[in-house]
């Protein structure tokens, strides 16, 4: 299963700057295992959504060109300390994992 | 050898196909949030992406600034934050121009969210790192060199 | 070209050994520490002391940026909090490591390696970790499993960050153990015929091809380290390295030759605060 993704939301000014660092992988399918010479097959996330209060602020695209244990920084205006982040992503694998976060 | 080559070239027709699949059966619901459609990720080269991702001869901007290191310290995690001063910035696409997929990651802004990104990369060579930007259904577009070298210390 | 320049700085080096060559027996530790910073912030006035515990991003703004970036939320996180859950764990006794290290572990791992009199004989903190381990009816790790003892240590010494390093040389056993290490340190080996000294002393600073070397000030506050994410690098770890480096055989990790060269090393950044665990290149 999916180790947690970690989600820091804090307000400066009234723009929300919310951090996340998910953990996955992100093998490309392109690098060939040191050992055995065979390629690692690909695994990484796909995608990555946002949404605070229940209104998306952000989606993205990602490929494994994305470094392992992917960060993702982003601003955004209107919210309040309090008020609730959730980030979930899928991968290629079609697993998925959700966390939230409350603004501080 | 020769063996070796075909286990190889076997392996990445393997993978790639099983991406593909999975793109193919992911794409419904990826297509209606975000803009850029898997294909563009799969291109192997930046005028492929940028078509598969309906961008066609995005203008030169000076109000995108893309921070990232001259000397990528490992090319395993290159950090690069992207920000747009354009009005009404609605995606910021992040290219890393000599990547074997260069299309790395592609994010939507919804309202509210400020023109800006940051994450971090794999490059597997000096390359021009380009960024992107969609706002007001116009394409804009401006890159930094990021050099990136295999090194061995690291104390 | 380069090789050349470094053989060059080399001869230039002689004229430092005073203190610190073999003809300094008699110097103190202290004497050695003072004399190595009066070199490096001599040739290098513009770096500030504090900021040796940067290592080699000191001397480069655009590779310190890079760290600062990965270091708001850094990659390795998660292995940190696997050495925190080895951390609490009890032990086969029913104690944990916080009830048998001093200080229940926390602000001690610049007091390490120490030289322990009565086994006569420099400790590293892995060492007081796996005595903790031996006496509480678990077994020793391997000091060079960087899945166990590595990932221990990672969290372990974060609990010490900020510590002033302050490594003890005291009484004639102590000394000669500081010595020894001094010796390893100062010593060319390898088919290459480097000492740790050639790059760390005489062209710390300085690029060797890719390479931005870091000075040996400062060098002992920071392990370990994850390169690029989450590659988990001990200081002993990186020893092994720099002797393969320099195509030498390298001593066992935890053996006394490692010890004492870390005992040497460590006490060289007495005074800096401890900086554990960060990323690095």
């Amino acid at each position: 299963m999916a180790e947690p993704m970690r989600i820091r939301a804090t307000m400066a000014g009234d723009v929300a700057d919310v951090k996340v660092l998910m953990n996955h992988p992100m093998e490309t399918g392109q690098r060939k295992d040191a050992k055995t010479g065979q390629l690692v097959p690909a695994h990484y996330i796909t995608q990555v959504t946002a949404t605070i209060n229940g209104k998306n602020v952000l989606t993205a695209g990602l490929s494994g060109g994305v470094s392992k244990n992917p960060y993702l920084g982003f601003k955004v205006k209107g919210p309040k300390a309090g008020d609730k982040v959730v980030v979930s992503w899928v991968d290629n694998t079609g697993d998925k994992n959700t966390a939230e976060a409350t603004i501080g | 050898m020769n063996a070796l080559r075909r286990n190889v070239l076997k392996g990445a027709a393997g993978a790639g196909t099983v991406a593909v699949a999975v793109a193919a059966g992911l794409l419904k619901p990826t297509q209606a949030l975000a803009g850029a459609p898997r294909s563009a990720f799969e291109a192997k080269n930046v005028g492929d992406a940028l078509k598969n991702m309906g961008v066609s001869a995005p203008a030169d901007s000076k109000d995108i600034t893309i921070k990232a290191p001259d000397i990528a310290e490992n090319g395993a995690v290159v950090p690069v934050e992207i920000t747009s001063g354009i009005a009404g910035t609605t995606s910021i696409a992040l290219i890393a121009e000599k990547n074997a997929t260069p299309l790395v990651a592609d994010f939507d802004l919804s309202d509210g969210t400020q023109g800006f990104v940051s994450t971090r990369i794999k490059m597997g060579q000096t390359a021009l790192v380009r960024a992107v930007v969609t706002a007001g259904g116009k394409s804009y577009t401006a890159a930094k060199e990021v050099k990136v070298t295999i090194g061995g210390c690291g104390g | 070209m380069k090789q050349k320049k470094i053989t060059n700085l080399l001869a230039g080096l002689i004229g430092l050994g005073m203190a610190l060559g073999a003809g300094a027996a008699h110097a103190t530790p202290e004497q050695d520490r003072q004399e190595l910073i009066k070199y490096y912030t001599t040739k290098y006035p513009n770096v500030k002391l504090d900021d040796y515990v940067y290592g080699a991003l000191a001397f480069d703004p655009d590779s310190k940026a890079q760290y600062d970036a990965i270091m708001e939320f850094p990659p390795y996180e998660a292995v940190i909090e696997k050495g925190r859950k080895m951390w609490e764990t009890p032990l086969k006794s029913g104690k944990t490591y916080a009830d048998c290290l001093p200080n229940g572990g926390k602000q001690i791992a610049g007091n390490y390696p120490m030289f322990d009199e009565a086994r006569g004989k420099v400790v590293t903190l892995q060492d007081a970790i796996n005595d903790c381990r031996v006496a509480n009816g678990e077994e020793a790790y391997k000091v060079s499993d960087m899945k166990t003892m590595g990932v221990l240590t990672a969290y372990m010494r974060t609990l010490s960050d900020g510590m002033l390093m302050n490594i003890k040389v005291e009484g004639p056993k102590a000394m000669a153990a500081y010595e020894e290490g001094k010796k390893a340190f100062f010593s060319r080996k390898g088919q290459l015929n480097f000492a740790c000294a050639t790059c760390h002393v005489q062209n710390a600073g300085v690029r060797l091809r890719s390479e931005l070397i870091s000075p040996a000030i400062g060098h002992a506050v920071h392990w370990p380290v994850f390169r690029g994410g989450d590659n988990l690098v001990t200081l002993q770890q990186r020893y092994d390295g720099c002797y393969k480096q320099v195509r030498a055989v390298p001593p066992a990790q935890g053996s006394a030759a490692m010890n004492n060269l870390e005992y040497f090393h460590s006490s060289l950044s007495n005074g800096l605060p401890m900086k554990a665990s960060v990323f690095r290149k």
